[in-house]
Parts: C-alpha cells; structure tokens; sequence
C-alpha cells in the first residue's frame, strides 16, 4: 500500500503456497511433539497446537497483524488500531512489495501460529489447558506481535516507519530465528520454571509413546519449513532459491552432526537424534539462509547440530523440566543461527553482507548479538510476568491426581487409543435431554465415569 | 491332564505353533505378555536421556494337555523356542482338574 508497485501473479503465487507450507508445519509440531510424550498426554500436546492455530488465528486479523506491521510507535510497536480487522486492506490496490498485503498478511499469520504452538512443548503433560489458551493471546499480543514489528517490520514496507532490530540495528534475521526461535525457546523456559517439574522428571521413564508419530511430525516441519525460509524472500524469485537450498544443505548437516554425536557419547545414532537434527538445523539456518554460501549453510548445520545434541542435557543438570527441549532446540538453535551470521555471512548470498570470516570485520557480529540478546531478554522477563500473572490467578497446572492419571483424561475427558476390546460401559448423548430420547444404557454411567476423569 | 505355560520370544511364537501343531496339538492360547527374568531388561537413549526398560515384551503360550503327553509337549516347545542367548524364557507345568467344551458340554480329555 506504500509501494506502488503492481501486483506479480507468481510472487503472489509462490507467497500464498508458502503460508499454506508454514500451516501445515504446527500440525507437523503436533505430531513431532505428541508421538514424544506418553501416551496419557498425546491428545493434550496435539491440542495445544492446535489450540493456538485457533487463537492466534483471529487474534491475527483483529488487532495481531496491525500491531506488528501497523505504523510504529519509536520502532517499538505498530498501531494496533490502524488496520483492526484489516477491513482497509482488502482492496486490490492494498499492495506491498508485489504481493497484496492480504498475501502478506497469510503468510506472516502463520508464522505468529507456530511461535506460539513452539512453547507448548516446554511445559507438556501438566499445563490447564483453558490457561493455555488464554496465555496464547496474551503472549501473541504482548510479547510475539511486538517483536515480529520489532523484527519483520521494515521502514517504507507495510508501513512507512518499521520497527527498530530491523531498520536501526539491522541485524540479519531473514526468518525468525530471532522473533521465532529464540522469542518460543526462552519462553518455554520460563513457564517450565513457572509451572515446575512434572511428577517423577528424571526420576520415571517418560519414553516417547511413539516415534513414527515424531518422524511423521519431523517430516511434515521439515516440508514446510521450506515455505518458511524460501517463502520469507516474499516473491518468485533468485532469493527465494537461493534460501531454499541454503535450507537443503544446513538441515542434512545437523541431521549428520547430531546422529554423530549420539554416536559417539552413547553408541548409537537414533530416530530421535535424526529427528531432532533436523529440527535443530532448519531452526539454525531460518535467519541466515539468505546470508550464506551453502558451504556456509553446511557449517551452521553441524554447529547446530552438536550444540543442540549437547543443550538438550541441560536440563537434568540445571533441574529444569523443559519436557520437550524447546530451548535445548529452539533457544540454541536460534542463537546458534543467528550469532553464526556475524561469521559465516557472505557478500555473495542475497544479504550482500560480510562477516567476521569472509572479511567483514565485526560489525555485523555485535549487530548479530544484540539483536538477539534483545529479543531473549525481552521475553524472558514479559513472559515470566504473564505466565506468573497467569498462575497466581486462573492457574497454569493441573492437580496431582489428574497428571498422574494423565492430562488427556483429566483436560479434555478422552484417551488417545483405544486398544482393548473390552470397553463396557453404557452410552449417552449430549442431545438426549434436549430431544428427550432415552439413550441404549444409564446416563449415568457414562457422565460418572466422565466425571471421575476430570477431577479424579 | 496339565497346564502347559511357556513364556517366550515374541519372534519364536510361530515355530513353536508350528512344532506343537506337528507334535499333534490341536488348540492352545496365546497372549502378549511383559516381564524380565535374570536377564533384566534393556536400555534405550532419548535425546541423551538413558531409560532402563524392566518388562521386555513377551509371548505366553498356553496348552492343556493329558498328563502323559506334558513331558513331550514341555521339550517340544523347548526345542523350538531356544536359542540359547539371554532372554529365551521359561516354562512350567500345573495340573488341571478339569476341562468343560462349551459348545458341546464335554468334560475332561473329551474336551481337549
């Protein structure tokens, strides 16, 4: 709506396929997540996930997408109000870059989803689920919609005055690994000190119920990361395929250097280290995928992949119960990635920036850090405020008895699988008192047994 | 008549069918069980994080047979189900004090 360019049919194309590549990433994180905890706690994990996908979604088009890319206040925040309910921007005259700004705003709306979703697997089988959804839109709307202005927001872009990691600082974050990554990783930190460790952690065996699930999931995050990365070029264009293969290479390399390093400290290579790997990679090259060579690429990869194999042990030693590794995988990867750009970045990648390596000096290194230091100590303590907030009032964990006997049961009255035949019980319907049918046994015994599951 | 219990490697469960089908047994009962023996278990790595796991997956094969024929039956299923490494299970014997065939309302080696 700025610009005056015209509309361009393939990078309209090539941006609205990527939006639908990054949706389909949060049910991919629901499966990746789900098959990882036990199978009490699977239907819960999944619906986090797609908790947020519901939340985040109209919390985009109401005031999300405004307060990210509306006009700045100092570069800090956009203007909420400008475009709530994006009722001004539907015209096919509303054009940013050369895609209409509803274009735009799909494609960054799925990147607020997952953020979001991320973070749930720091505090899994244990957080009230009601809770959950209420923190997802506080987080989205305090924490995430500023820092994606902060971040994504650049000056004569959405708006004539962007926000100030982009257009002061000028650190390279071509994706998120700050606004992203590191904003869900040090989130999920602090609601895992908040809510506390889950009954038994590092005592029990909390094996993962199911690892098709997770490489399934793996699979699907992987898949669609390529419209995270390659879609971020917003266009059909030679930046777009250049982070497309930046993203190849950085991935395979994690995948190898993380199977490695199982390799060497435990003895075997296993799915979940490749699972993980891959991960951890995409996480790593998300800023930099338009700053580097793809040997470049490579290298971020097997950082990524060696530091996160080796971060997802903190937790035992520090006795922090970050279930699902989120900062192990999130938090490092994202700073991994994105401080690696201050060394790797080359003139020759879209980015046209030098870093420490390739000549460039350490200008773009500290811009690197501070960028990214910003972001992580902005949400760490925002966060800490809501999830405490949140805690002291509605309450953000479940009781005892109802994580014992499993949060599926206790948060949404329902098991994930049922494998036994011998199931019993009787049957009702929630219209039978409305249409005054008489349901094939007592009522009773299902609404009994409904009952126990909650607040046994 | 006896009860014929063997706890098995899951992978064996065919063989064993297959030598008690040649022995000429006609029937038996078969369940999926967990335990661990003097073996324990065994270890699995997740992420770094090792987790000993105590009940290893298990067959149990179930066979009533007439007291004359448990020897027999008990080397048979022996025989097929060994392989000498760690983990091959046990079996045991119990009498039985009758059998009822539901169908027909036969008792005792009638109904075997």
């Amino acid at each position: 709506m700025v610009s005056l360019m015209e509309i361009n049919s393939g990078d309209t194309a090539w941006v609205l396929v990527s939006a639908a590549l990054v949706l389909l990433m949060t049910p991919g994180l629901a499966l990746f997540y789900g098959g990882m905890v036990r199978a009490k706690s699977v239907l819960n994990m999944m619906m986090m996930s797609f908790g947020a996908m519901a939340t985040i979604s109209v919390a985009w088009v109401l005031w999300g997408y405004s307060e990210a890319f509306g006009q700045s206040w100092h570069g800090l925040i956009g203007n909420p109000f400008q475009h709530f309910g994006l009722s001004d921007l539907l015209s096919a005259k509303s054009v940013v870059g050369t895609i209409p700004t509803m274009a735009f705003v799909a494609f960054q709306a799925v990147f607020a989803i997952i953020t979001v979703a991320l973070i749930s697997g720091a505090i899994a089988d244990r957080a009230k689920y009601s809770t959950w959804l209420v923190f997802t839109v506080v987080w989205a709307t305090i924490v995430y919609f500023p820092v994606a202005h902060w971040v994504f927001a650049f000056d004569g872009f959405a708006a004539d005055k962007g926000g100030w990691i982009a257009n002061s600082l000028k650190t390279i974050d071509f994706a998120g690994g700050t606004a992203v990554h590191i904003n869900a990783g040090a989130a999920g930190l602090v609601l895992a000190l908040i809510l506390g460790k889950r009954i038994g952690f590092a005592k029990d065996p909390m094996r993962p119920h199911n690892m098709t699930l997770v490489m399934v999931g793996a699979g699907l995050l992987w898949f669609g990361w390529f419209g995270f990365n390659a879609g971020s070029a917003l266009g059909a264009n030679n930046t777009a395929a250049v982070t497309w293969v930046n993203t190849l290479a950085a991935t395979g390399a994690a995948c190898i250097a993380w199977l490695a390093t199982e390799r060497i400290r435990n003895g075997h290579g296993t799915s979940l280290g490749a699972a993980s790997g891959v991960v951890a990679g995409l996480v790593a090259i998300t800023p930099a995928c338009s700053a580097v060579t793809p040997v470049g690429a490579v290298a971020i990869g097997i950082l990524a992949g060696v530091l996160c194999a080796l971060a997802v042990g903190l937790k035992f030693r520090f006795g922090f119960d970050d279930s699902l590794d989120v900062v192990g995988v999130h938090l490092v990867g994202g700073l991994v990635g994105t401080i690696a750009i201050g060394f790797f970045a080359s003139a020759s990648a879209p980015a046209a920036v030098d870093g420490l390596f390739y000549g460039g000096g350490p200008d773009q290194l500290w811009r690197q850090v501070v960028g990214a230091g910003a972001v992580l100590l902005y949400s760490f303590v925002v966060t800490g405020v809501i999830g405490l907030a949140l805690h002291k009032t509605l309450g953000f964990r479940i009781d005892r008895d109802g994580e014992v006997a499993g949060i599926d049961l206790d948060q949404h009255a329902e098991t994930s699988y049922d494998l036994g035949s011998l199931g019993g019980g009787g049957f009702s319907h929630a219209g039978a008192a409305m249409f005054g049918s008489h349901s094939t046994a007592p009522a009773s015994s299902v609404a009994t047994s409904t009952k126990q599951g909650a607040s046994s | 008549m006896r009860l014929v219990t063997a706890i098995i490697k899951p992978f064996k469960l065919d063989e064993v069918k297959q030598a008690l089908e040649a022995f000429g047994i006609t029937g038996m009962t078969v369940s999926e069980a967990s335990g661990y023996g003097r073996q324990r278990g065994h270890s699995e790595v997740y992420r770094g994080a090792e987790y000993t796991v105590d009940f290893v997956p298990k067959v149990r094969v179930e066979v009533v047979v007439d007291d004359v024929d448990a020897p027999d039956v008990v080397s048979v299923i022996l025989k097929a189900a060994q392989t000498g490494r760690i983990g091959d299970g046990k079996i045991w014997t119990v009498p039985v004090e009758d059998v009822a065939r539901v169908r027909t309302g036969e008792h005792g080696l009638d109904a075997l």
